[in-house]
């Protein structure tokens, strides 16, 4: 260990603890996208016609459009006929309880530290596990039931809660919003639905985790929220993937939609595969996430912490409709090796006194490009619309960049609009003053990026903050010294 | 428990440090004086393990270890505290979570036990009446927008707080008002025992009469070029560094 910052090219390869393949026969689509492709994954999950129409819409759209190119990163060109679009773990029925779950694919939910038996007794976290395409298990089901709320897999939901589905899938973010979520409506194959019925407060965590499994597959669930009058929903999801070096491809769409005086604050702890530190493999996180605040008094706050992905493109939104909603996204955005992340958030602000707040935290080290992309949208009529946003970019390293894209649109002069954005490096006097005090690099550099990022993982709910700090610290494992 | 032997350092081409020779033994403080640039911050930082500079000659051996082996936080886990001339600011970082770390990396080092919430406290309360720290500050990020003073304070709350064997004090004294020095002075004072050492790198006789040396040296240019007791300290005040200069050119 020489000068702390400068060698950072020596940096050894972090361990990706969560890089495991389970060995599980999986039930497959051919590679390749098509209308019989389409066709088979709505077969499979025994849609009703209705459904299938919609996939073929969007589908039919995506094939006269273009994959976005405005954002800041670099990447091969994705062969779209090279994806399997569906792969199931095989399993002999469809399990009615926990118990009927194969055990090879608890034990991978114990390995990523979801064990389903636990979490159904002891952490009062009602959980749904997609691993590839399809959904494996929902916990604490009956409880929420009994209060009226609907906490299940999409395929389930389309089968059972039609009317709910067929009203608001694609009611946020349309089949032909852009080129990601119009693949996305064209091959989903699960994700988690969520309804919370008018006046409850739900009283308990509603988590899904997502798991990339099976090789050459990409995965693109939809999630749909949606939060009745006065009630309240607190959402976390989290991500992880085997090691492989291909590219593997996931393209979620998530929608919120909250009515008057209802919340909703949706976490993310992203952690899909990086790639190693020369830049081979890795997840290319595609994701069109947004909710729109319908109802007068309502909120919707996006806190996502993303270490994963070789690329993570992803904006969360809101939509500020109802007269006086509230907007938040909060987000921390580490980078290591060759990753690349362009993510910030859009607020649009309709309705009269509305507010938003961004608070946007990225960390960069190795050769890693981060850059946060943001839009502040204040129509003609959204009268004393408020913004605050925050970028703040921390450098570990001089082989990294960080950038900031602050779009503002304001078309109606009481509007105050404030943006605030620093650039700060961790220092070698830094790191020499904590080891002066007797701590190592590894730990001075986990407790100043912990430092420089509080204020989003604040936000995190509690039980899953400890978790999200210990990503952090992981994430930048070897970036220095 | 510090020796230091012929200790030649520099950074690239330039050298700074050109051949020290210091002893300190338990129990005993040690003052270092010298105009500015002569080469004090430098040994202090080469003792702390600083990387970028680099030690072409000597050794330093500290309690029985060769300490020119010893990463900084192995040093610092061995029982040597810098307060620095420049006390460096980390946004975000609260001082009382910088110093829990600290408290219980040097445990773990040491092979003890961290020191659990309601443990931490209770030395925070303690050495927080001892160095008349106020609370205010322990709360805020790491020296961000504290007064140079309050830095100072901080450095020596640390000190207290760590219970070094070395503590090597550089100009911990400067920026400091009247009361300040009394109350730092106050600290050292009562951290001082028998199994540890204290070396103060001060530009004023003023500090030595609260921190009463048992030695003062003088560097200059690279070289401790005269040592005596106390009163070298009153003599420089009284006649400046000149006639240092004087005796060692003519030699
Ligand atoms: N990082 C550095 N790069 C180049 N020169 C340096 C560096 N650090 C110290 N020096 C030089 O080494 C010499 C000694 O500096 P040092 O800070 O040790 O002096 P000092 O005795 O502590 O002075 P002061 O009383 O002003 O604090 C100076 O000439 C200084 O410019
Ligand atoms: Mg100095």
């Amino acid at each position: 260990m020489n000068d702390g910052i400068s060698t950072i090219e020596q940096q050894v390869l972090r361990d990706y603890k969560y890089g495991f393949v389970t060995n599980i026969e999986a039930d497959e689509a051919p590679r390749g996208l098509n209308e019989d492709i389409i066709r088979f994954i709505s077969a499979k999950k025994q849609e009703p016609e209705w459904m299938l129409e919609w996939r073929l819409k969007a589908y039919r759209h995506w094939l006269k459009m273009e994959e976005p190119k405005w954002a800041n990163i670099k990447y091969d060109p994705i062969n779209y006929q090279d994806i399997i679009y569906y792969s199931a773990p095989k399993q002999k029925k469809a399990p009615k309880s926990l118990d009927e779950i194969d055990p090879e694919l608890k034990r991978t939910f114990e390995k990523l530290g979801i064990s389903l038996e636990e979490q159904k007794r002891l952490t009062g976290v009602a959980v749904d596990a997609v691993i590839d395409s399809v959904s494996i298990a929902t916990t604490f089901k009956e409880q929420l039931a009994e209060q009226g709320i609907i906490f299940c897999s999409m395929s389930e939901a389309i089968r059972e809660h039609p009317e709910l589905v067929k009203k608001y899938l694609g009611s946020v973010v349309p089949v032909t919003d852009n080129y990601f979520s119009a693949l996305n409506s064209a091959v989903f194959s699960d994700g988690s639905f969520c309804y919370i019925p008018e006046g409850v407060r739900c009283p308990m965590e509603l988590s899904t985790y997502f798991r990339i499994n099976a090789e050459n597959t990409g995965q693109f669930e939809r999630t749909l929220i949606v939060a009745e009058k006065g009630s309240y929903v607190s959402y976390l999801e989290g991500c992880t993937a085997p090691m492989r070096d291909e590219n593997q491809l996931h393209a979620a769409v998530v929608e919120l939609v909250a009515m008057e005086n209802a919340e909703i604050k949706y976490s993310t702890v992203q952690n899909w595969y990086p790639g190693d530190k020369d830049g081979v493999g890795g997840i290319y996180n595609f994701v069109t996430k947004r909710g729109i605040c319908l109802g007068d008094h309502s909120k919707i706050s996006w806190t996502q912490v993303e270490t994963g992905s070789a690329i993570t493109w992803k904006y969360p939104s809101v939509i500020l409709k109802g007269d006086y909603s509230v907007g938040e996204f909060y987000s921390v955005a580490v980078t290591n090796n060759h990753q690349q992340a362009d993510t910030g958030t859009k607020m649009q602000h309709i309705g009269k006194h509305t507010r938003s707040r961004i608070v946007s935290k990225g960390i960069s080290a190795g050769f890693s490009n981060n850059s946060y992309r943001g839009l502040v949208n204040v129509s003609k009529n959204a009268v004393n619309a408020r913004n605050f946003s925050q970028c703040d970019s921390l450098l570990l390293g001089d082989k990294c960049g960080a950038h900031t894209f602050p779009y503002i649109e304001v078309k109606n002069n009481t509007a105050i609009v404030e943006h605030e954005a620093t650039t700060s490096k961790i220092g070698e006097d830094q790191l020499f003053y904590c080891n002066q005090r007797g701590i190592d690099t590894e730990t001075a550099v986990a407790l100043i990026i912990n430092g420089f990022a509080k204020e989003v993982m604040n936000q995190l709910p509690m039980e899953f903050a400890v978790e999200a700090q210990k990503l952090l610290a992981i994430s930048l494992e070897g970036s220095v010294g | 428990m510090l020796s230091i032997h012929n200790l030649h350092a520099g950074i690239e081409d330039k050298k700074i440090l050109k051949g020290i020779n210091l002893t300190i033994n338990r129990g005993e403080v040690h003052a270092i004086m010298g105009p500015n640039g002569s080469g004090k911050s430098t040994l202090a930082s080469v003792l702390a393990g600083r990387e970028h500079f680099e030690v072409t000659e000597g050794t330093v051996e500290f309690d029985g270890k060769n300490l020119l082996e010893l990463a900084p936080e192995e040093r610092a886990g061995e029982g040597l505290f810098l307060a620095f001339q420049y006390p460096v600011e980390i946004p975000g970082l609260t001082t009382t979570n910088f110093i829990k770390t600290a408290v219980n990396e040097v445990r773990k080092y040491r092979g003890e036990e961290p020191l659990d919430a309601v443990g931490f406290l209770k030395l925070m309360k303690e050495k927080m009446a001892l160095m008349e720290m106020p609370q205010s500050l322990l709360s805020r990020s790491l020296n961000e927008g504290f007064s140079g003073g309050e830095k100072k304070r901080n450095e020596i709350f640390q000190m207290a707080m760590l219970q070094p064997k070395l503590a090597i004090l550089d100009e911990t004294d400067s920026g400091l008002d009247i009361d300040a020095i009394r109350i730092v002075a106050n600290g050292v004072n009562k951290f001082r025992n028998e199994n540890n050492a204290v070396l103060v790198i001060t530009h004023y006789q003023r500090l030595l009469d609260y921190i009463v040396p048992d030695y003062v040296h003088v560097l200059y240019n690279g070289r401790i070029v005269k040592s005596g007791t106390r009163d070298l300290a009153l003599e420089l005040e009284e006649k400046g560094y000149d006639f240092i200069k004087n005796e060692v050119e003519a030699v």
